[in-house]
């Protein structure tokens, strides 16, 4: 089932190996029907989410971007999560300086047990990508792109 | 670089709401790929049989499989990859079955998703370098937390198994819930009688050192090489000079300490052991009750203490250990039945818990196995049992079945007839739940040769009537309401995971679920593993269960670490950060960010200030790699580049297509 009609927007997810990309698996193995919008990158740890990848999406195409990780005092690092969370909070009040909407961005907390949480958070936050439309894109012309892609 | 995909069907479950000739087409025309294809199991033998002949026939040098979560496959296919002659790390797998044919059944959009999933999947393979493992030195003393069944199981089956273990109990007695009980289910056997031995085994075995009243406070390092902090609660008793004669429990003046291995039912005094089969036997002051402690003023124990073990100076002691392995089995505690007010809340003397019922059973017990009424100490006639007083119910929270009352109480009914032959006990039960070897059989006994009367419907309410109790509850078989007259009312509580599992769970760094208990690696396939190596899991800290399952666990664990110490050396994870020391300026910044102090400062040979990472202490969690403002230390496996590679992977295609409009 796909939860929204016409075109599927871009989003990724950067999902921690312990908890949250359990999470989404316990969802799947429990078959809990969500809309196909987003594709997940799998991290060790929300404390290896650099807020630079967030920006990359969204500077690139990405119309959301959603991490999840272990919920605080879970993590299977002990403290990644709270870095994470430091770090993720700050870059999101970037984004209005960058010509984003906050609401592209957001950061959950959900266990590996946590099947219908994550049916719930994807639903929720795709929905609300949907009611944002597409990104803008920011500034990148074919040429821009290519310098940048060239620069590497 | 040639690299290979192969789209796994999964029989129907992916092939079904994912079209896998499609992706298996359109990965040719990723980046590399000179050979794609479908399969009908890649996990099966015939299945990896297939890669390792593919990564020979185009002379491969990566892999991705696109098929189920990599939690459950990737070292399978890790193997495989491995036996056609690549770099474990050259493979990559898409989740395109819990993450994308499983959560939609729209085919179009599945097919494009597992496409893109796969495409992610190359792109990463081709940053992907070959990544070594280290071998290391374990360390093969196990440290068992948790002195009930299942840990001294797991103790005493490592200590056969020739390793030293280190069995740490939080109470002053090990033997836990299993020491309380009168007799088993559903042999009715003595629970004492095959406890007692197990736990004089502990006491003996060369093998086992016991620290009881402990608790651990602090777990650092990792599978091989834990070191472990245990804080050895003040007995005020020192325990090499105390024999356990018991002497100053019979003169202790204060009697009136809460006896928590009485359930309360009875006091006990403020020194004391808390049952006659304890192990280590030893006693101990509760300074909550103890006059010494709070008016400053007695010393009895002390003078009658042939041995003078008294020491009302005691501090904690911490002691560390190191471990290789460590076995969690806390157990569980009992449903604290006063959140339900219409059962009397805790205020009526005679409804009381299954396990204090089964202290009035026993004959070491307060009363000496003499069912008394606690208000009066009359014998009851009527004894009125109400089952899944915090089980199955969701107003309380505890939606799951604990499992084991509806066992316990069938055991209680026939140990009431036997006890009190004139009596006659009744059950309210929702569903009797007996499904292990001999359990229905056991309930039926209790109905048909001890004459239990069962009746199906919850208890709405209790209340006192005279000297004796009223509860009333629905028959639902018989669709009427129904009023039970009962001297006596048992509350067969459910379990819950027990007080501070959470924050042990946080110290060992493994999970736990909504409820508390802790989680284990795979429901089905790694029972006792936790997502932590070396930690494992035995008894009902997992989930609520019965002696022989709790065993079965205790047993497991110990073979998983018999198995893992098998080795002189492991292997470790080479997924672990590395620092590229040209670009490194030395500022520290991961030093002071890693919680697990795995980066040390070196010079270089300008003297300069360099970080450098120590691999086997390296969890590989990555926070460094986000903190170096230098982007100087990357971790392998999940480095910016190869991450970027997937962000690109999943951009471009829109950002064409969005310019091209
Ligand atoms: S990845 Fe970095 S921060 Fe994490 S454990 Fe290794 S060295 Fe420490
Ligand atoms: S943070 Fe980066 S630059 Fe600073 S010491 Fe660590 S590796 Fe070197």
């Amino acid at each position: 089932m796909s939860a929204h009609d016409g075109r599927e927007l871009r989003i990724i997810g950067f999902l921690c190996n312990w908890c949250s990309y359990g999470g989404a698996d316990t969802a799947g193995v429990a078959r809990l029907s969500q809309p196909t919008d987003l594709r997940i990158v799998r991290l060790p740890c929300t404390g290896r989410m650099d807020p630079l990848f967030m920006f990359k999406s969204l500077f690139t195409g990405a119309d959301g971007v959603l991490v999840s990780g272990c919920h605080p005092r879970d993590c299977h690092y002990s403290e990644g999560n709270f870095y994470a969370r430091r770090r993720l909070e700050l870059a999101k009040r970037l984004l209005p300086l960058l010509g984003f909407d906050q609401r592209r961005f957001e950061y959950t907390w959900v266990s590996a047990s946590e099947g219908q949480r994550w049916q719930t958070v994807v639903t929720k936050f795709t929905d609300q990508i949907h009611e944002l439309g597409p990104a803008p894109k920011v500034g990148l012309s074919p040429e821009t792109a290519a310098r940048m892609a060239e620069a590497g | 670089m040639r690299l290979g995909v192969f789209i796994c069907h999964c029989g129907s479950n992916i092939a079904g709401t994912v079209d896998v000739a499609q992706v298996a087409e359109r990965a040719k025309s990723f980046p590399d790929v000179v050979y794609s294809t479908d399969t009908l199991y890649a996990c099966s033998e015939p299945g990896q049989e297939g890669i390792v002949q593919a990564i020979q026939d185009y002379n491969l040098d990566g892999v991705v499989v696109a098929s189920c979560t990599p939690r459950m496959h990737e070292p399978t296919f890790r193997r495989a990859v491995e036996r056609g002659g690549l770099n474990r790390y050259k493979f990559e797998m898409a989740n395109i079955r819990e993450h994308v044919s499983w959560v939609s059944k729209d085919q179009e959009a599945n097919t494009a998703k597992a496409a893109d999933l796969v495409h992610m999947a190359v792109e990463k393979l081709r940053q992907d370098r070959a990544l070594f493992p280290k071998t290391f030195d374990i360390n093969k003393r196990v440290m068992v937390i948790g002195g009930g069944v299942a840990g001294i199981q797991a103790a005493l089956d490592c200590a056969e198994g020739g390793l030293e273990v280190i069995l740490v109990e939080k109470t002053t007695s090990i033997g836990g819930k299993m020491a309380k009980l009168d007799k088993t289910f559903p042999t009715v056997d003595c629970s004492s009688c095959i406890l007692g031995p197990k736990m004089v085994d502990v006491s003996m075995h060369p093998n086992i050192t016991l620290y009881a009243y402990s608790e651990v406070e602090e777990v650092g390092g990792y599978v091989g090489n834990f070191e472990v902090s245990v804080r050895k609660k003040a007995t005020y008793v020192d325990w090499d000079k105390c024999t356990g004669c018991g002497l100053c429990m019979e003169k202790c003046p204060s009697k009136k300490s809460y006896d928590a291995f009485n359930e309360g039912i009875a006091p006990t005094t403020a020194i004391n052991i808390p049952f006659p089969q304890a192990i280590p036997k030893r006693a101990a002051i509760n300074p909550d009750y103890c006059r010494q402690f709070i008016k400053g003023k007695c010393g009895v124990c002390e003078k009658v203490c042939p041995t003078k073990a008294i020491n009302y100076d005691m501090q904690d002691e911490v002691v560390s250990e190191k471990v290789g392995a460590i076995v969690v089995a806390t157990g569980y505690d009992l449903f604290d039945h006063s959140k339900y007010t219409e059962y009397g809340g805790g205020r009526y003397k005679d409804v009381i818990t299954s396990m204090q019922y089964e202290r009035l059973l026993n004959a070491s017990g307060p009363t000496s196995g003499h069912i008394k009424r606690p208000s009066d100490g009359k014998e009851p006639q009527n004894v009125v049992f109400v089952q899944c007083v915090g089980s199955r119910d969701k107003s309380v929270d505890r939606p799951y079945c604990s499992g084991f009352c509806c066992m316990y109480t069938a055991k209680q009914t026939i140990l009431t007839k036997d006890h009190l032959p004139d009596s006659q006990s009744y059950v309210f039960y929702m569903d009797i739940r007996a499904p292990g070897k001999q359990y229905d059989e056991f309930t039926r006994r209790a109905m048909e040769e001890y004459g239990a009367r069962y009746i199906r419907g919850r208890v709405s309410q209790i209340y006192p009537h005279g000297d004796s109790l009223i509860v009333r509850g629905v028959d639902t078989l018989m669709g009427t309401q129904v009023e039970v007259e009962a001297d006596l009312v048992v509350l067969a509580v459910g379990a819950e995971c027990s007080s501070g599992a959470g924050e042990l769970a946080e110290t060992l760094r493994i999970s736990y679920d909504a409820y508390g208990f802790y989680m284990e690696s795979h429901p089905k396939l790694k029972p006792v593993e936790t997502n932590t190596a070396g930690i494992y899991l035995a008894g009902c800290c997992q989930g609520p269960k019965d002696i022989p399952s709790s065993v079965g666990q205790g047993s497991a664990a110990a073979s998983k670490i018999l198995a893992l110490f098998s080795r002189d050396q492991l292997e470790s994870d080479p997924q672990v950060a590395q620092v590229n020391q040209a670009r490194c300026v030395g500022c520290g910044k991961c030093i002071s960010t890693c919680p697990f102090g795995a980066i040390q400062e070196i010079q270089d040979r300008g003297g300069n200030p360099k970080a450098e990472v120590i691999e086997t202490i390296c969890q590989g969690c990555g926070l460094c790699s986000v903190t170096c403002p230098q982007k100087a230390i990357q971790l392998q496996h999940f480095t910016d580049n190869q991450i970027l590679a997937e962000v690109n992977a999943l951009c471009q295609p829109m950002m064409e297509e969005s310019f091209e409009s």
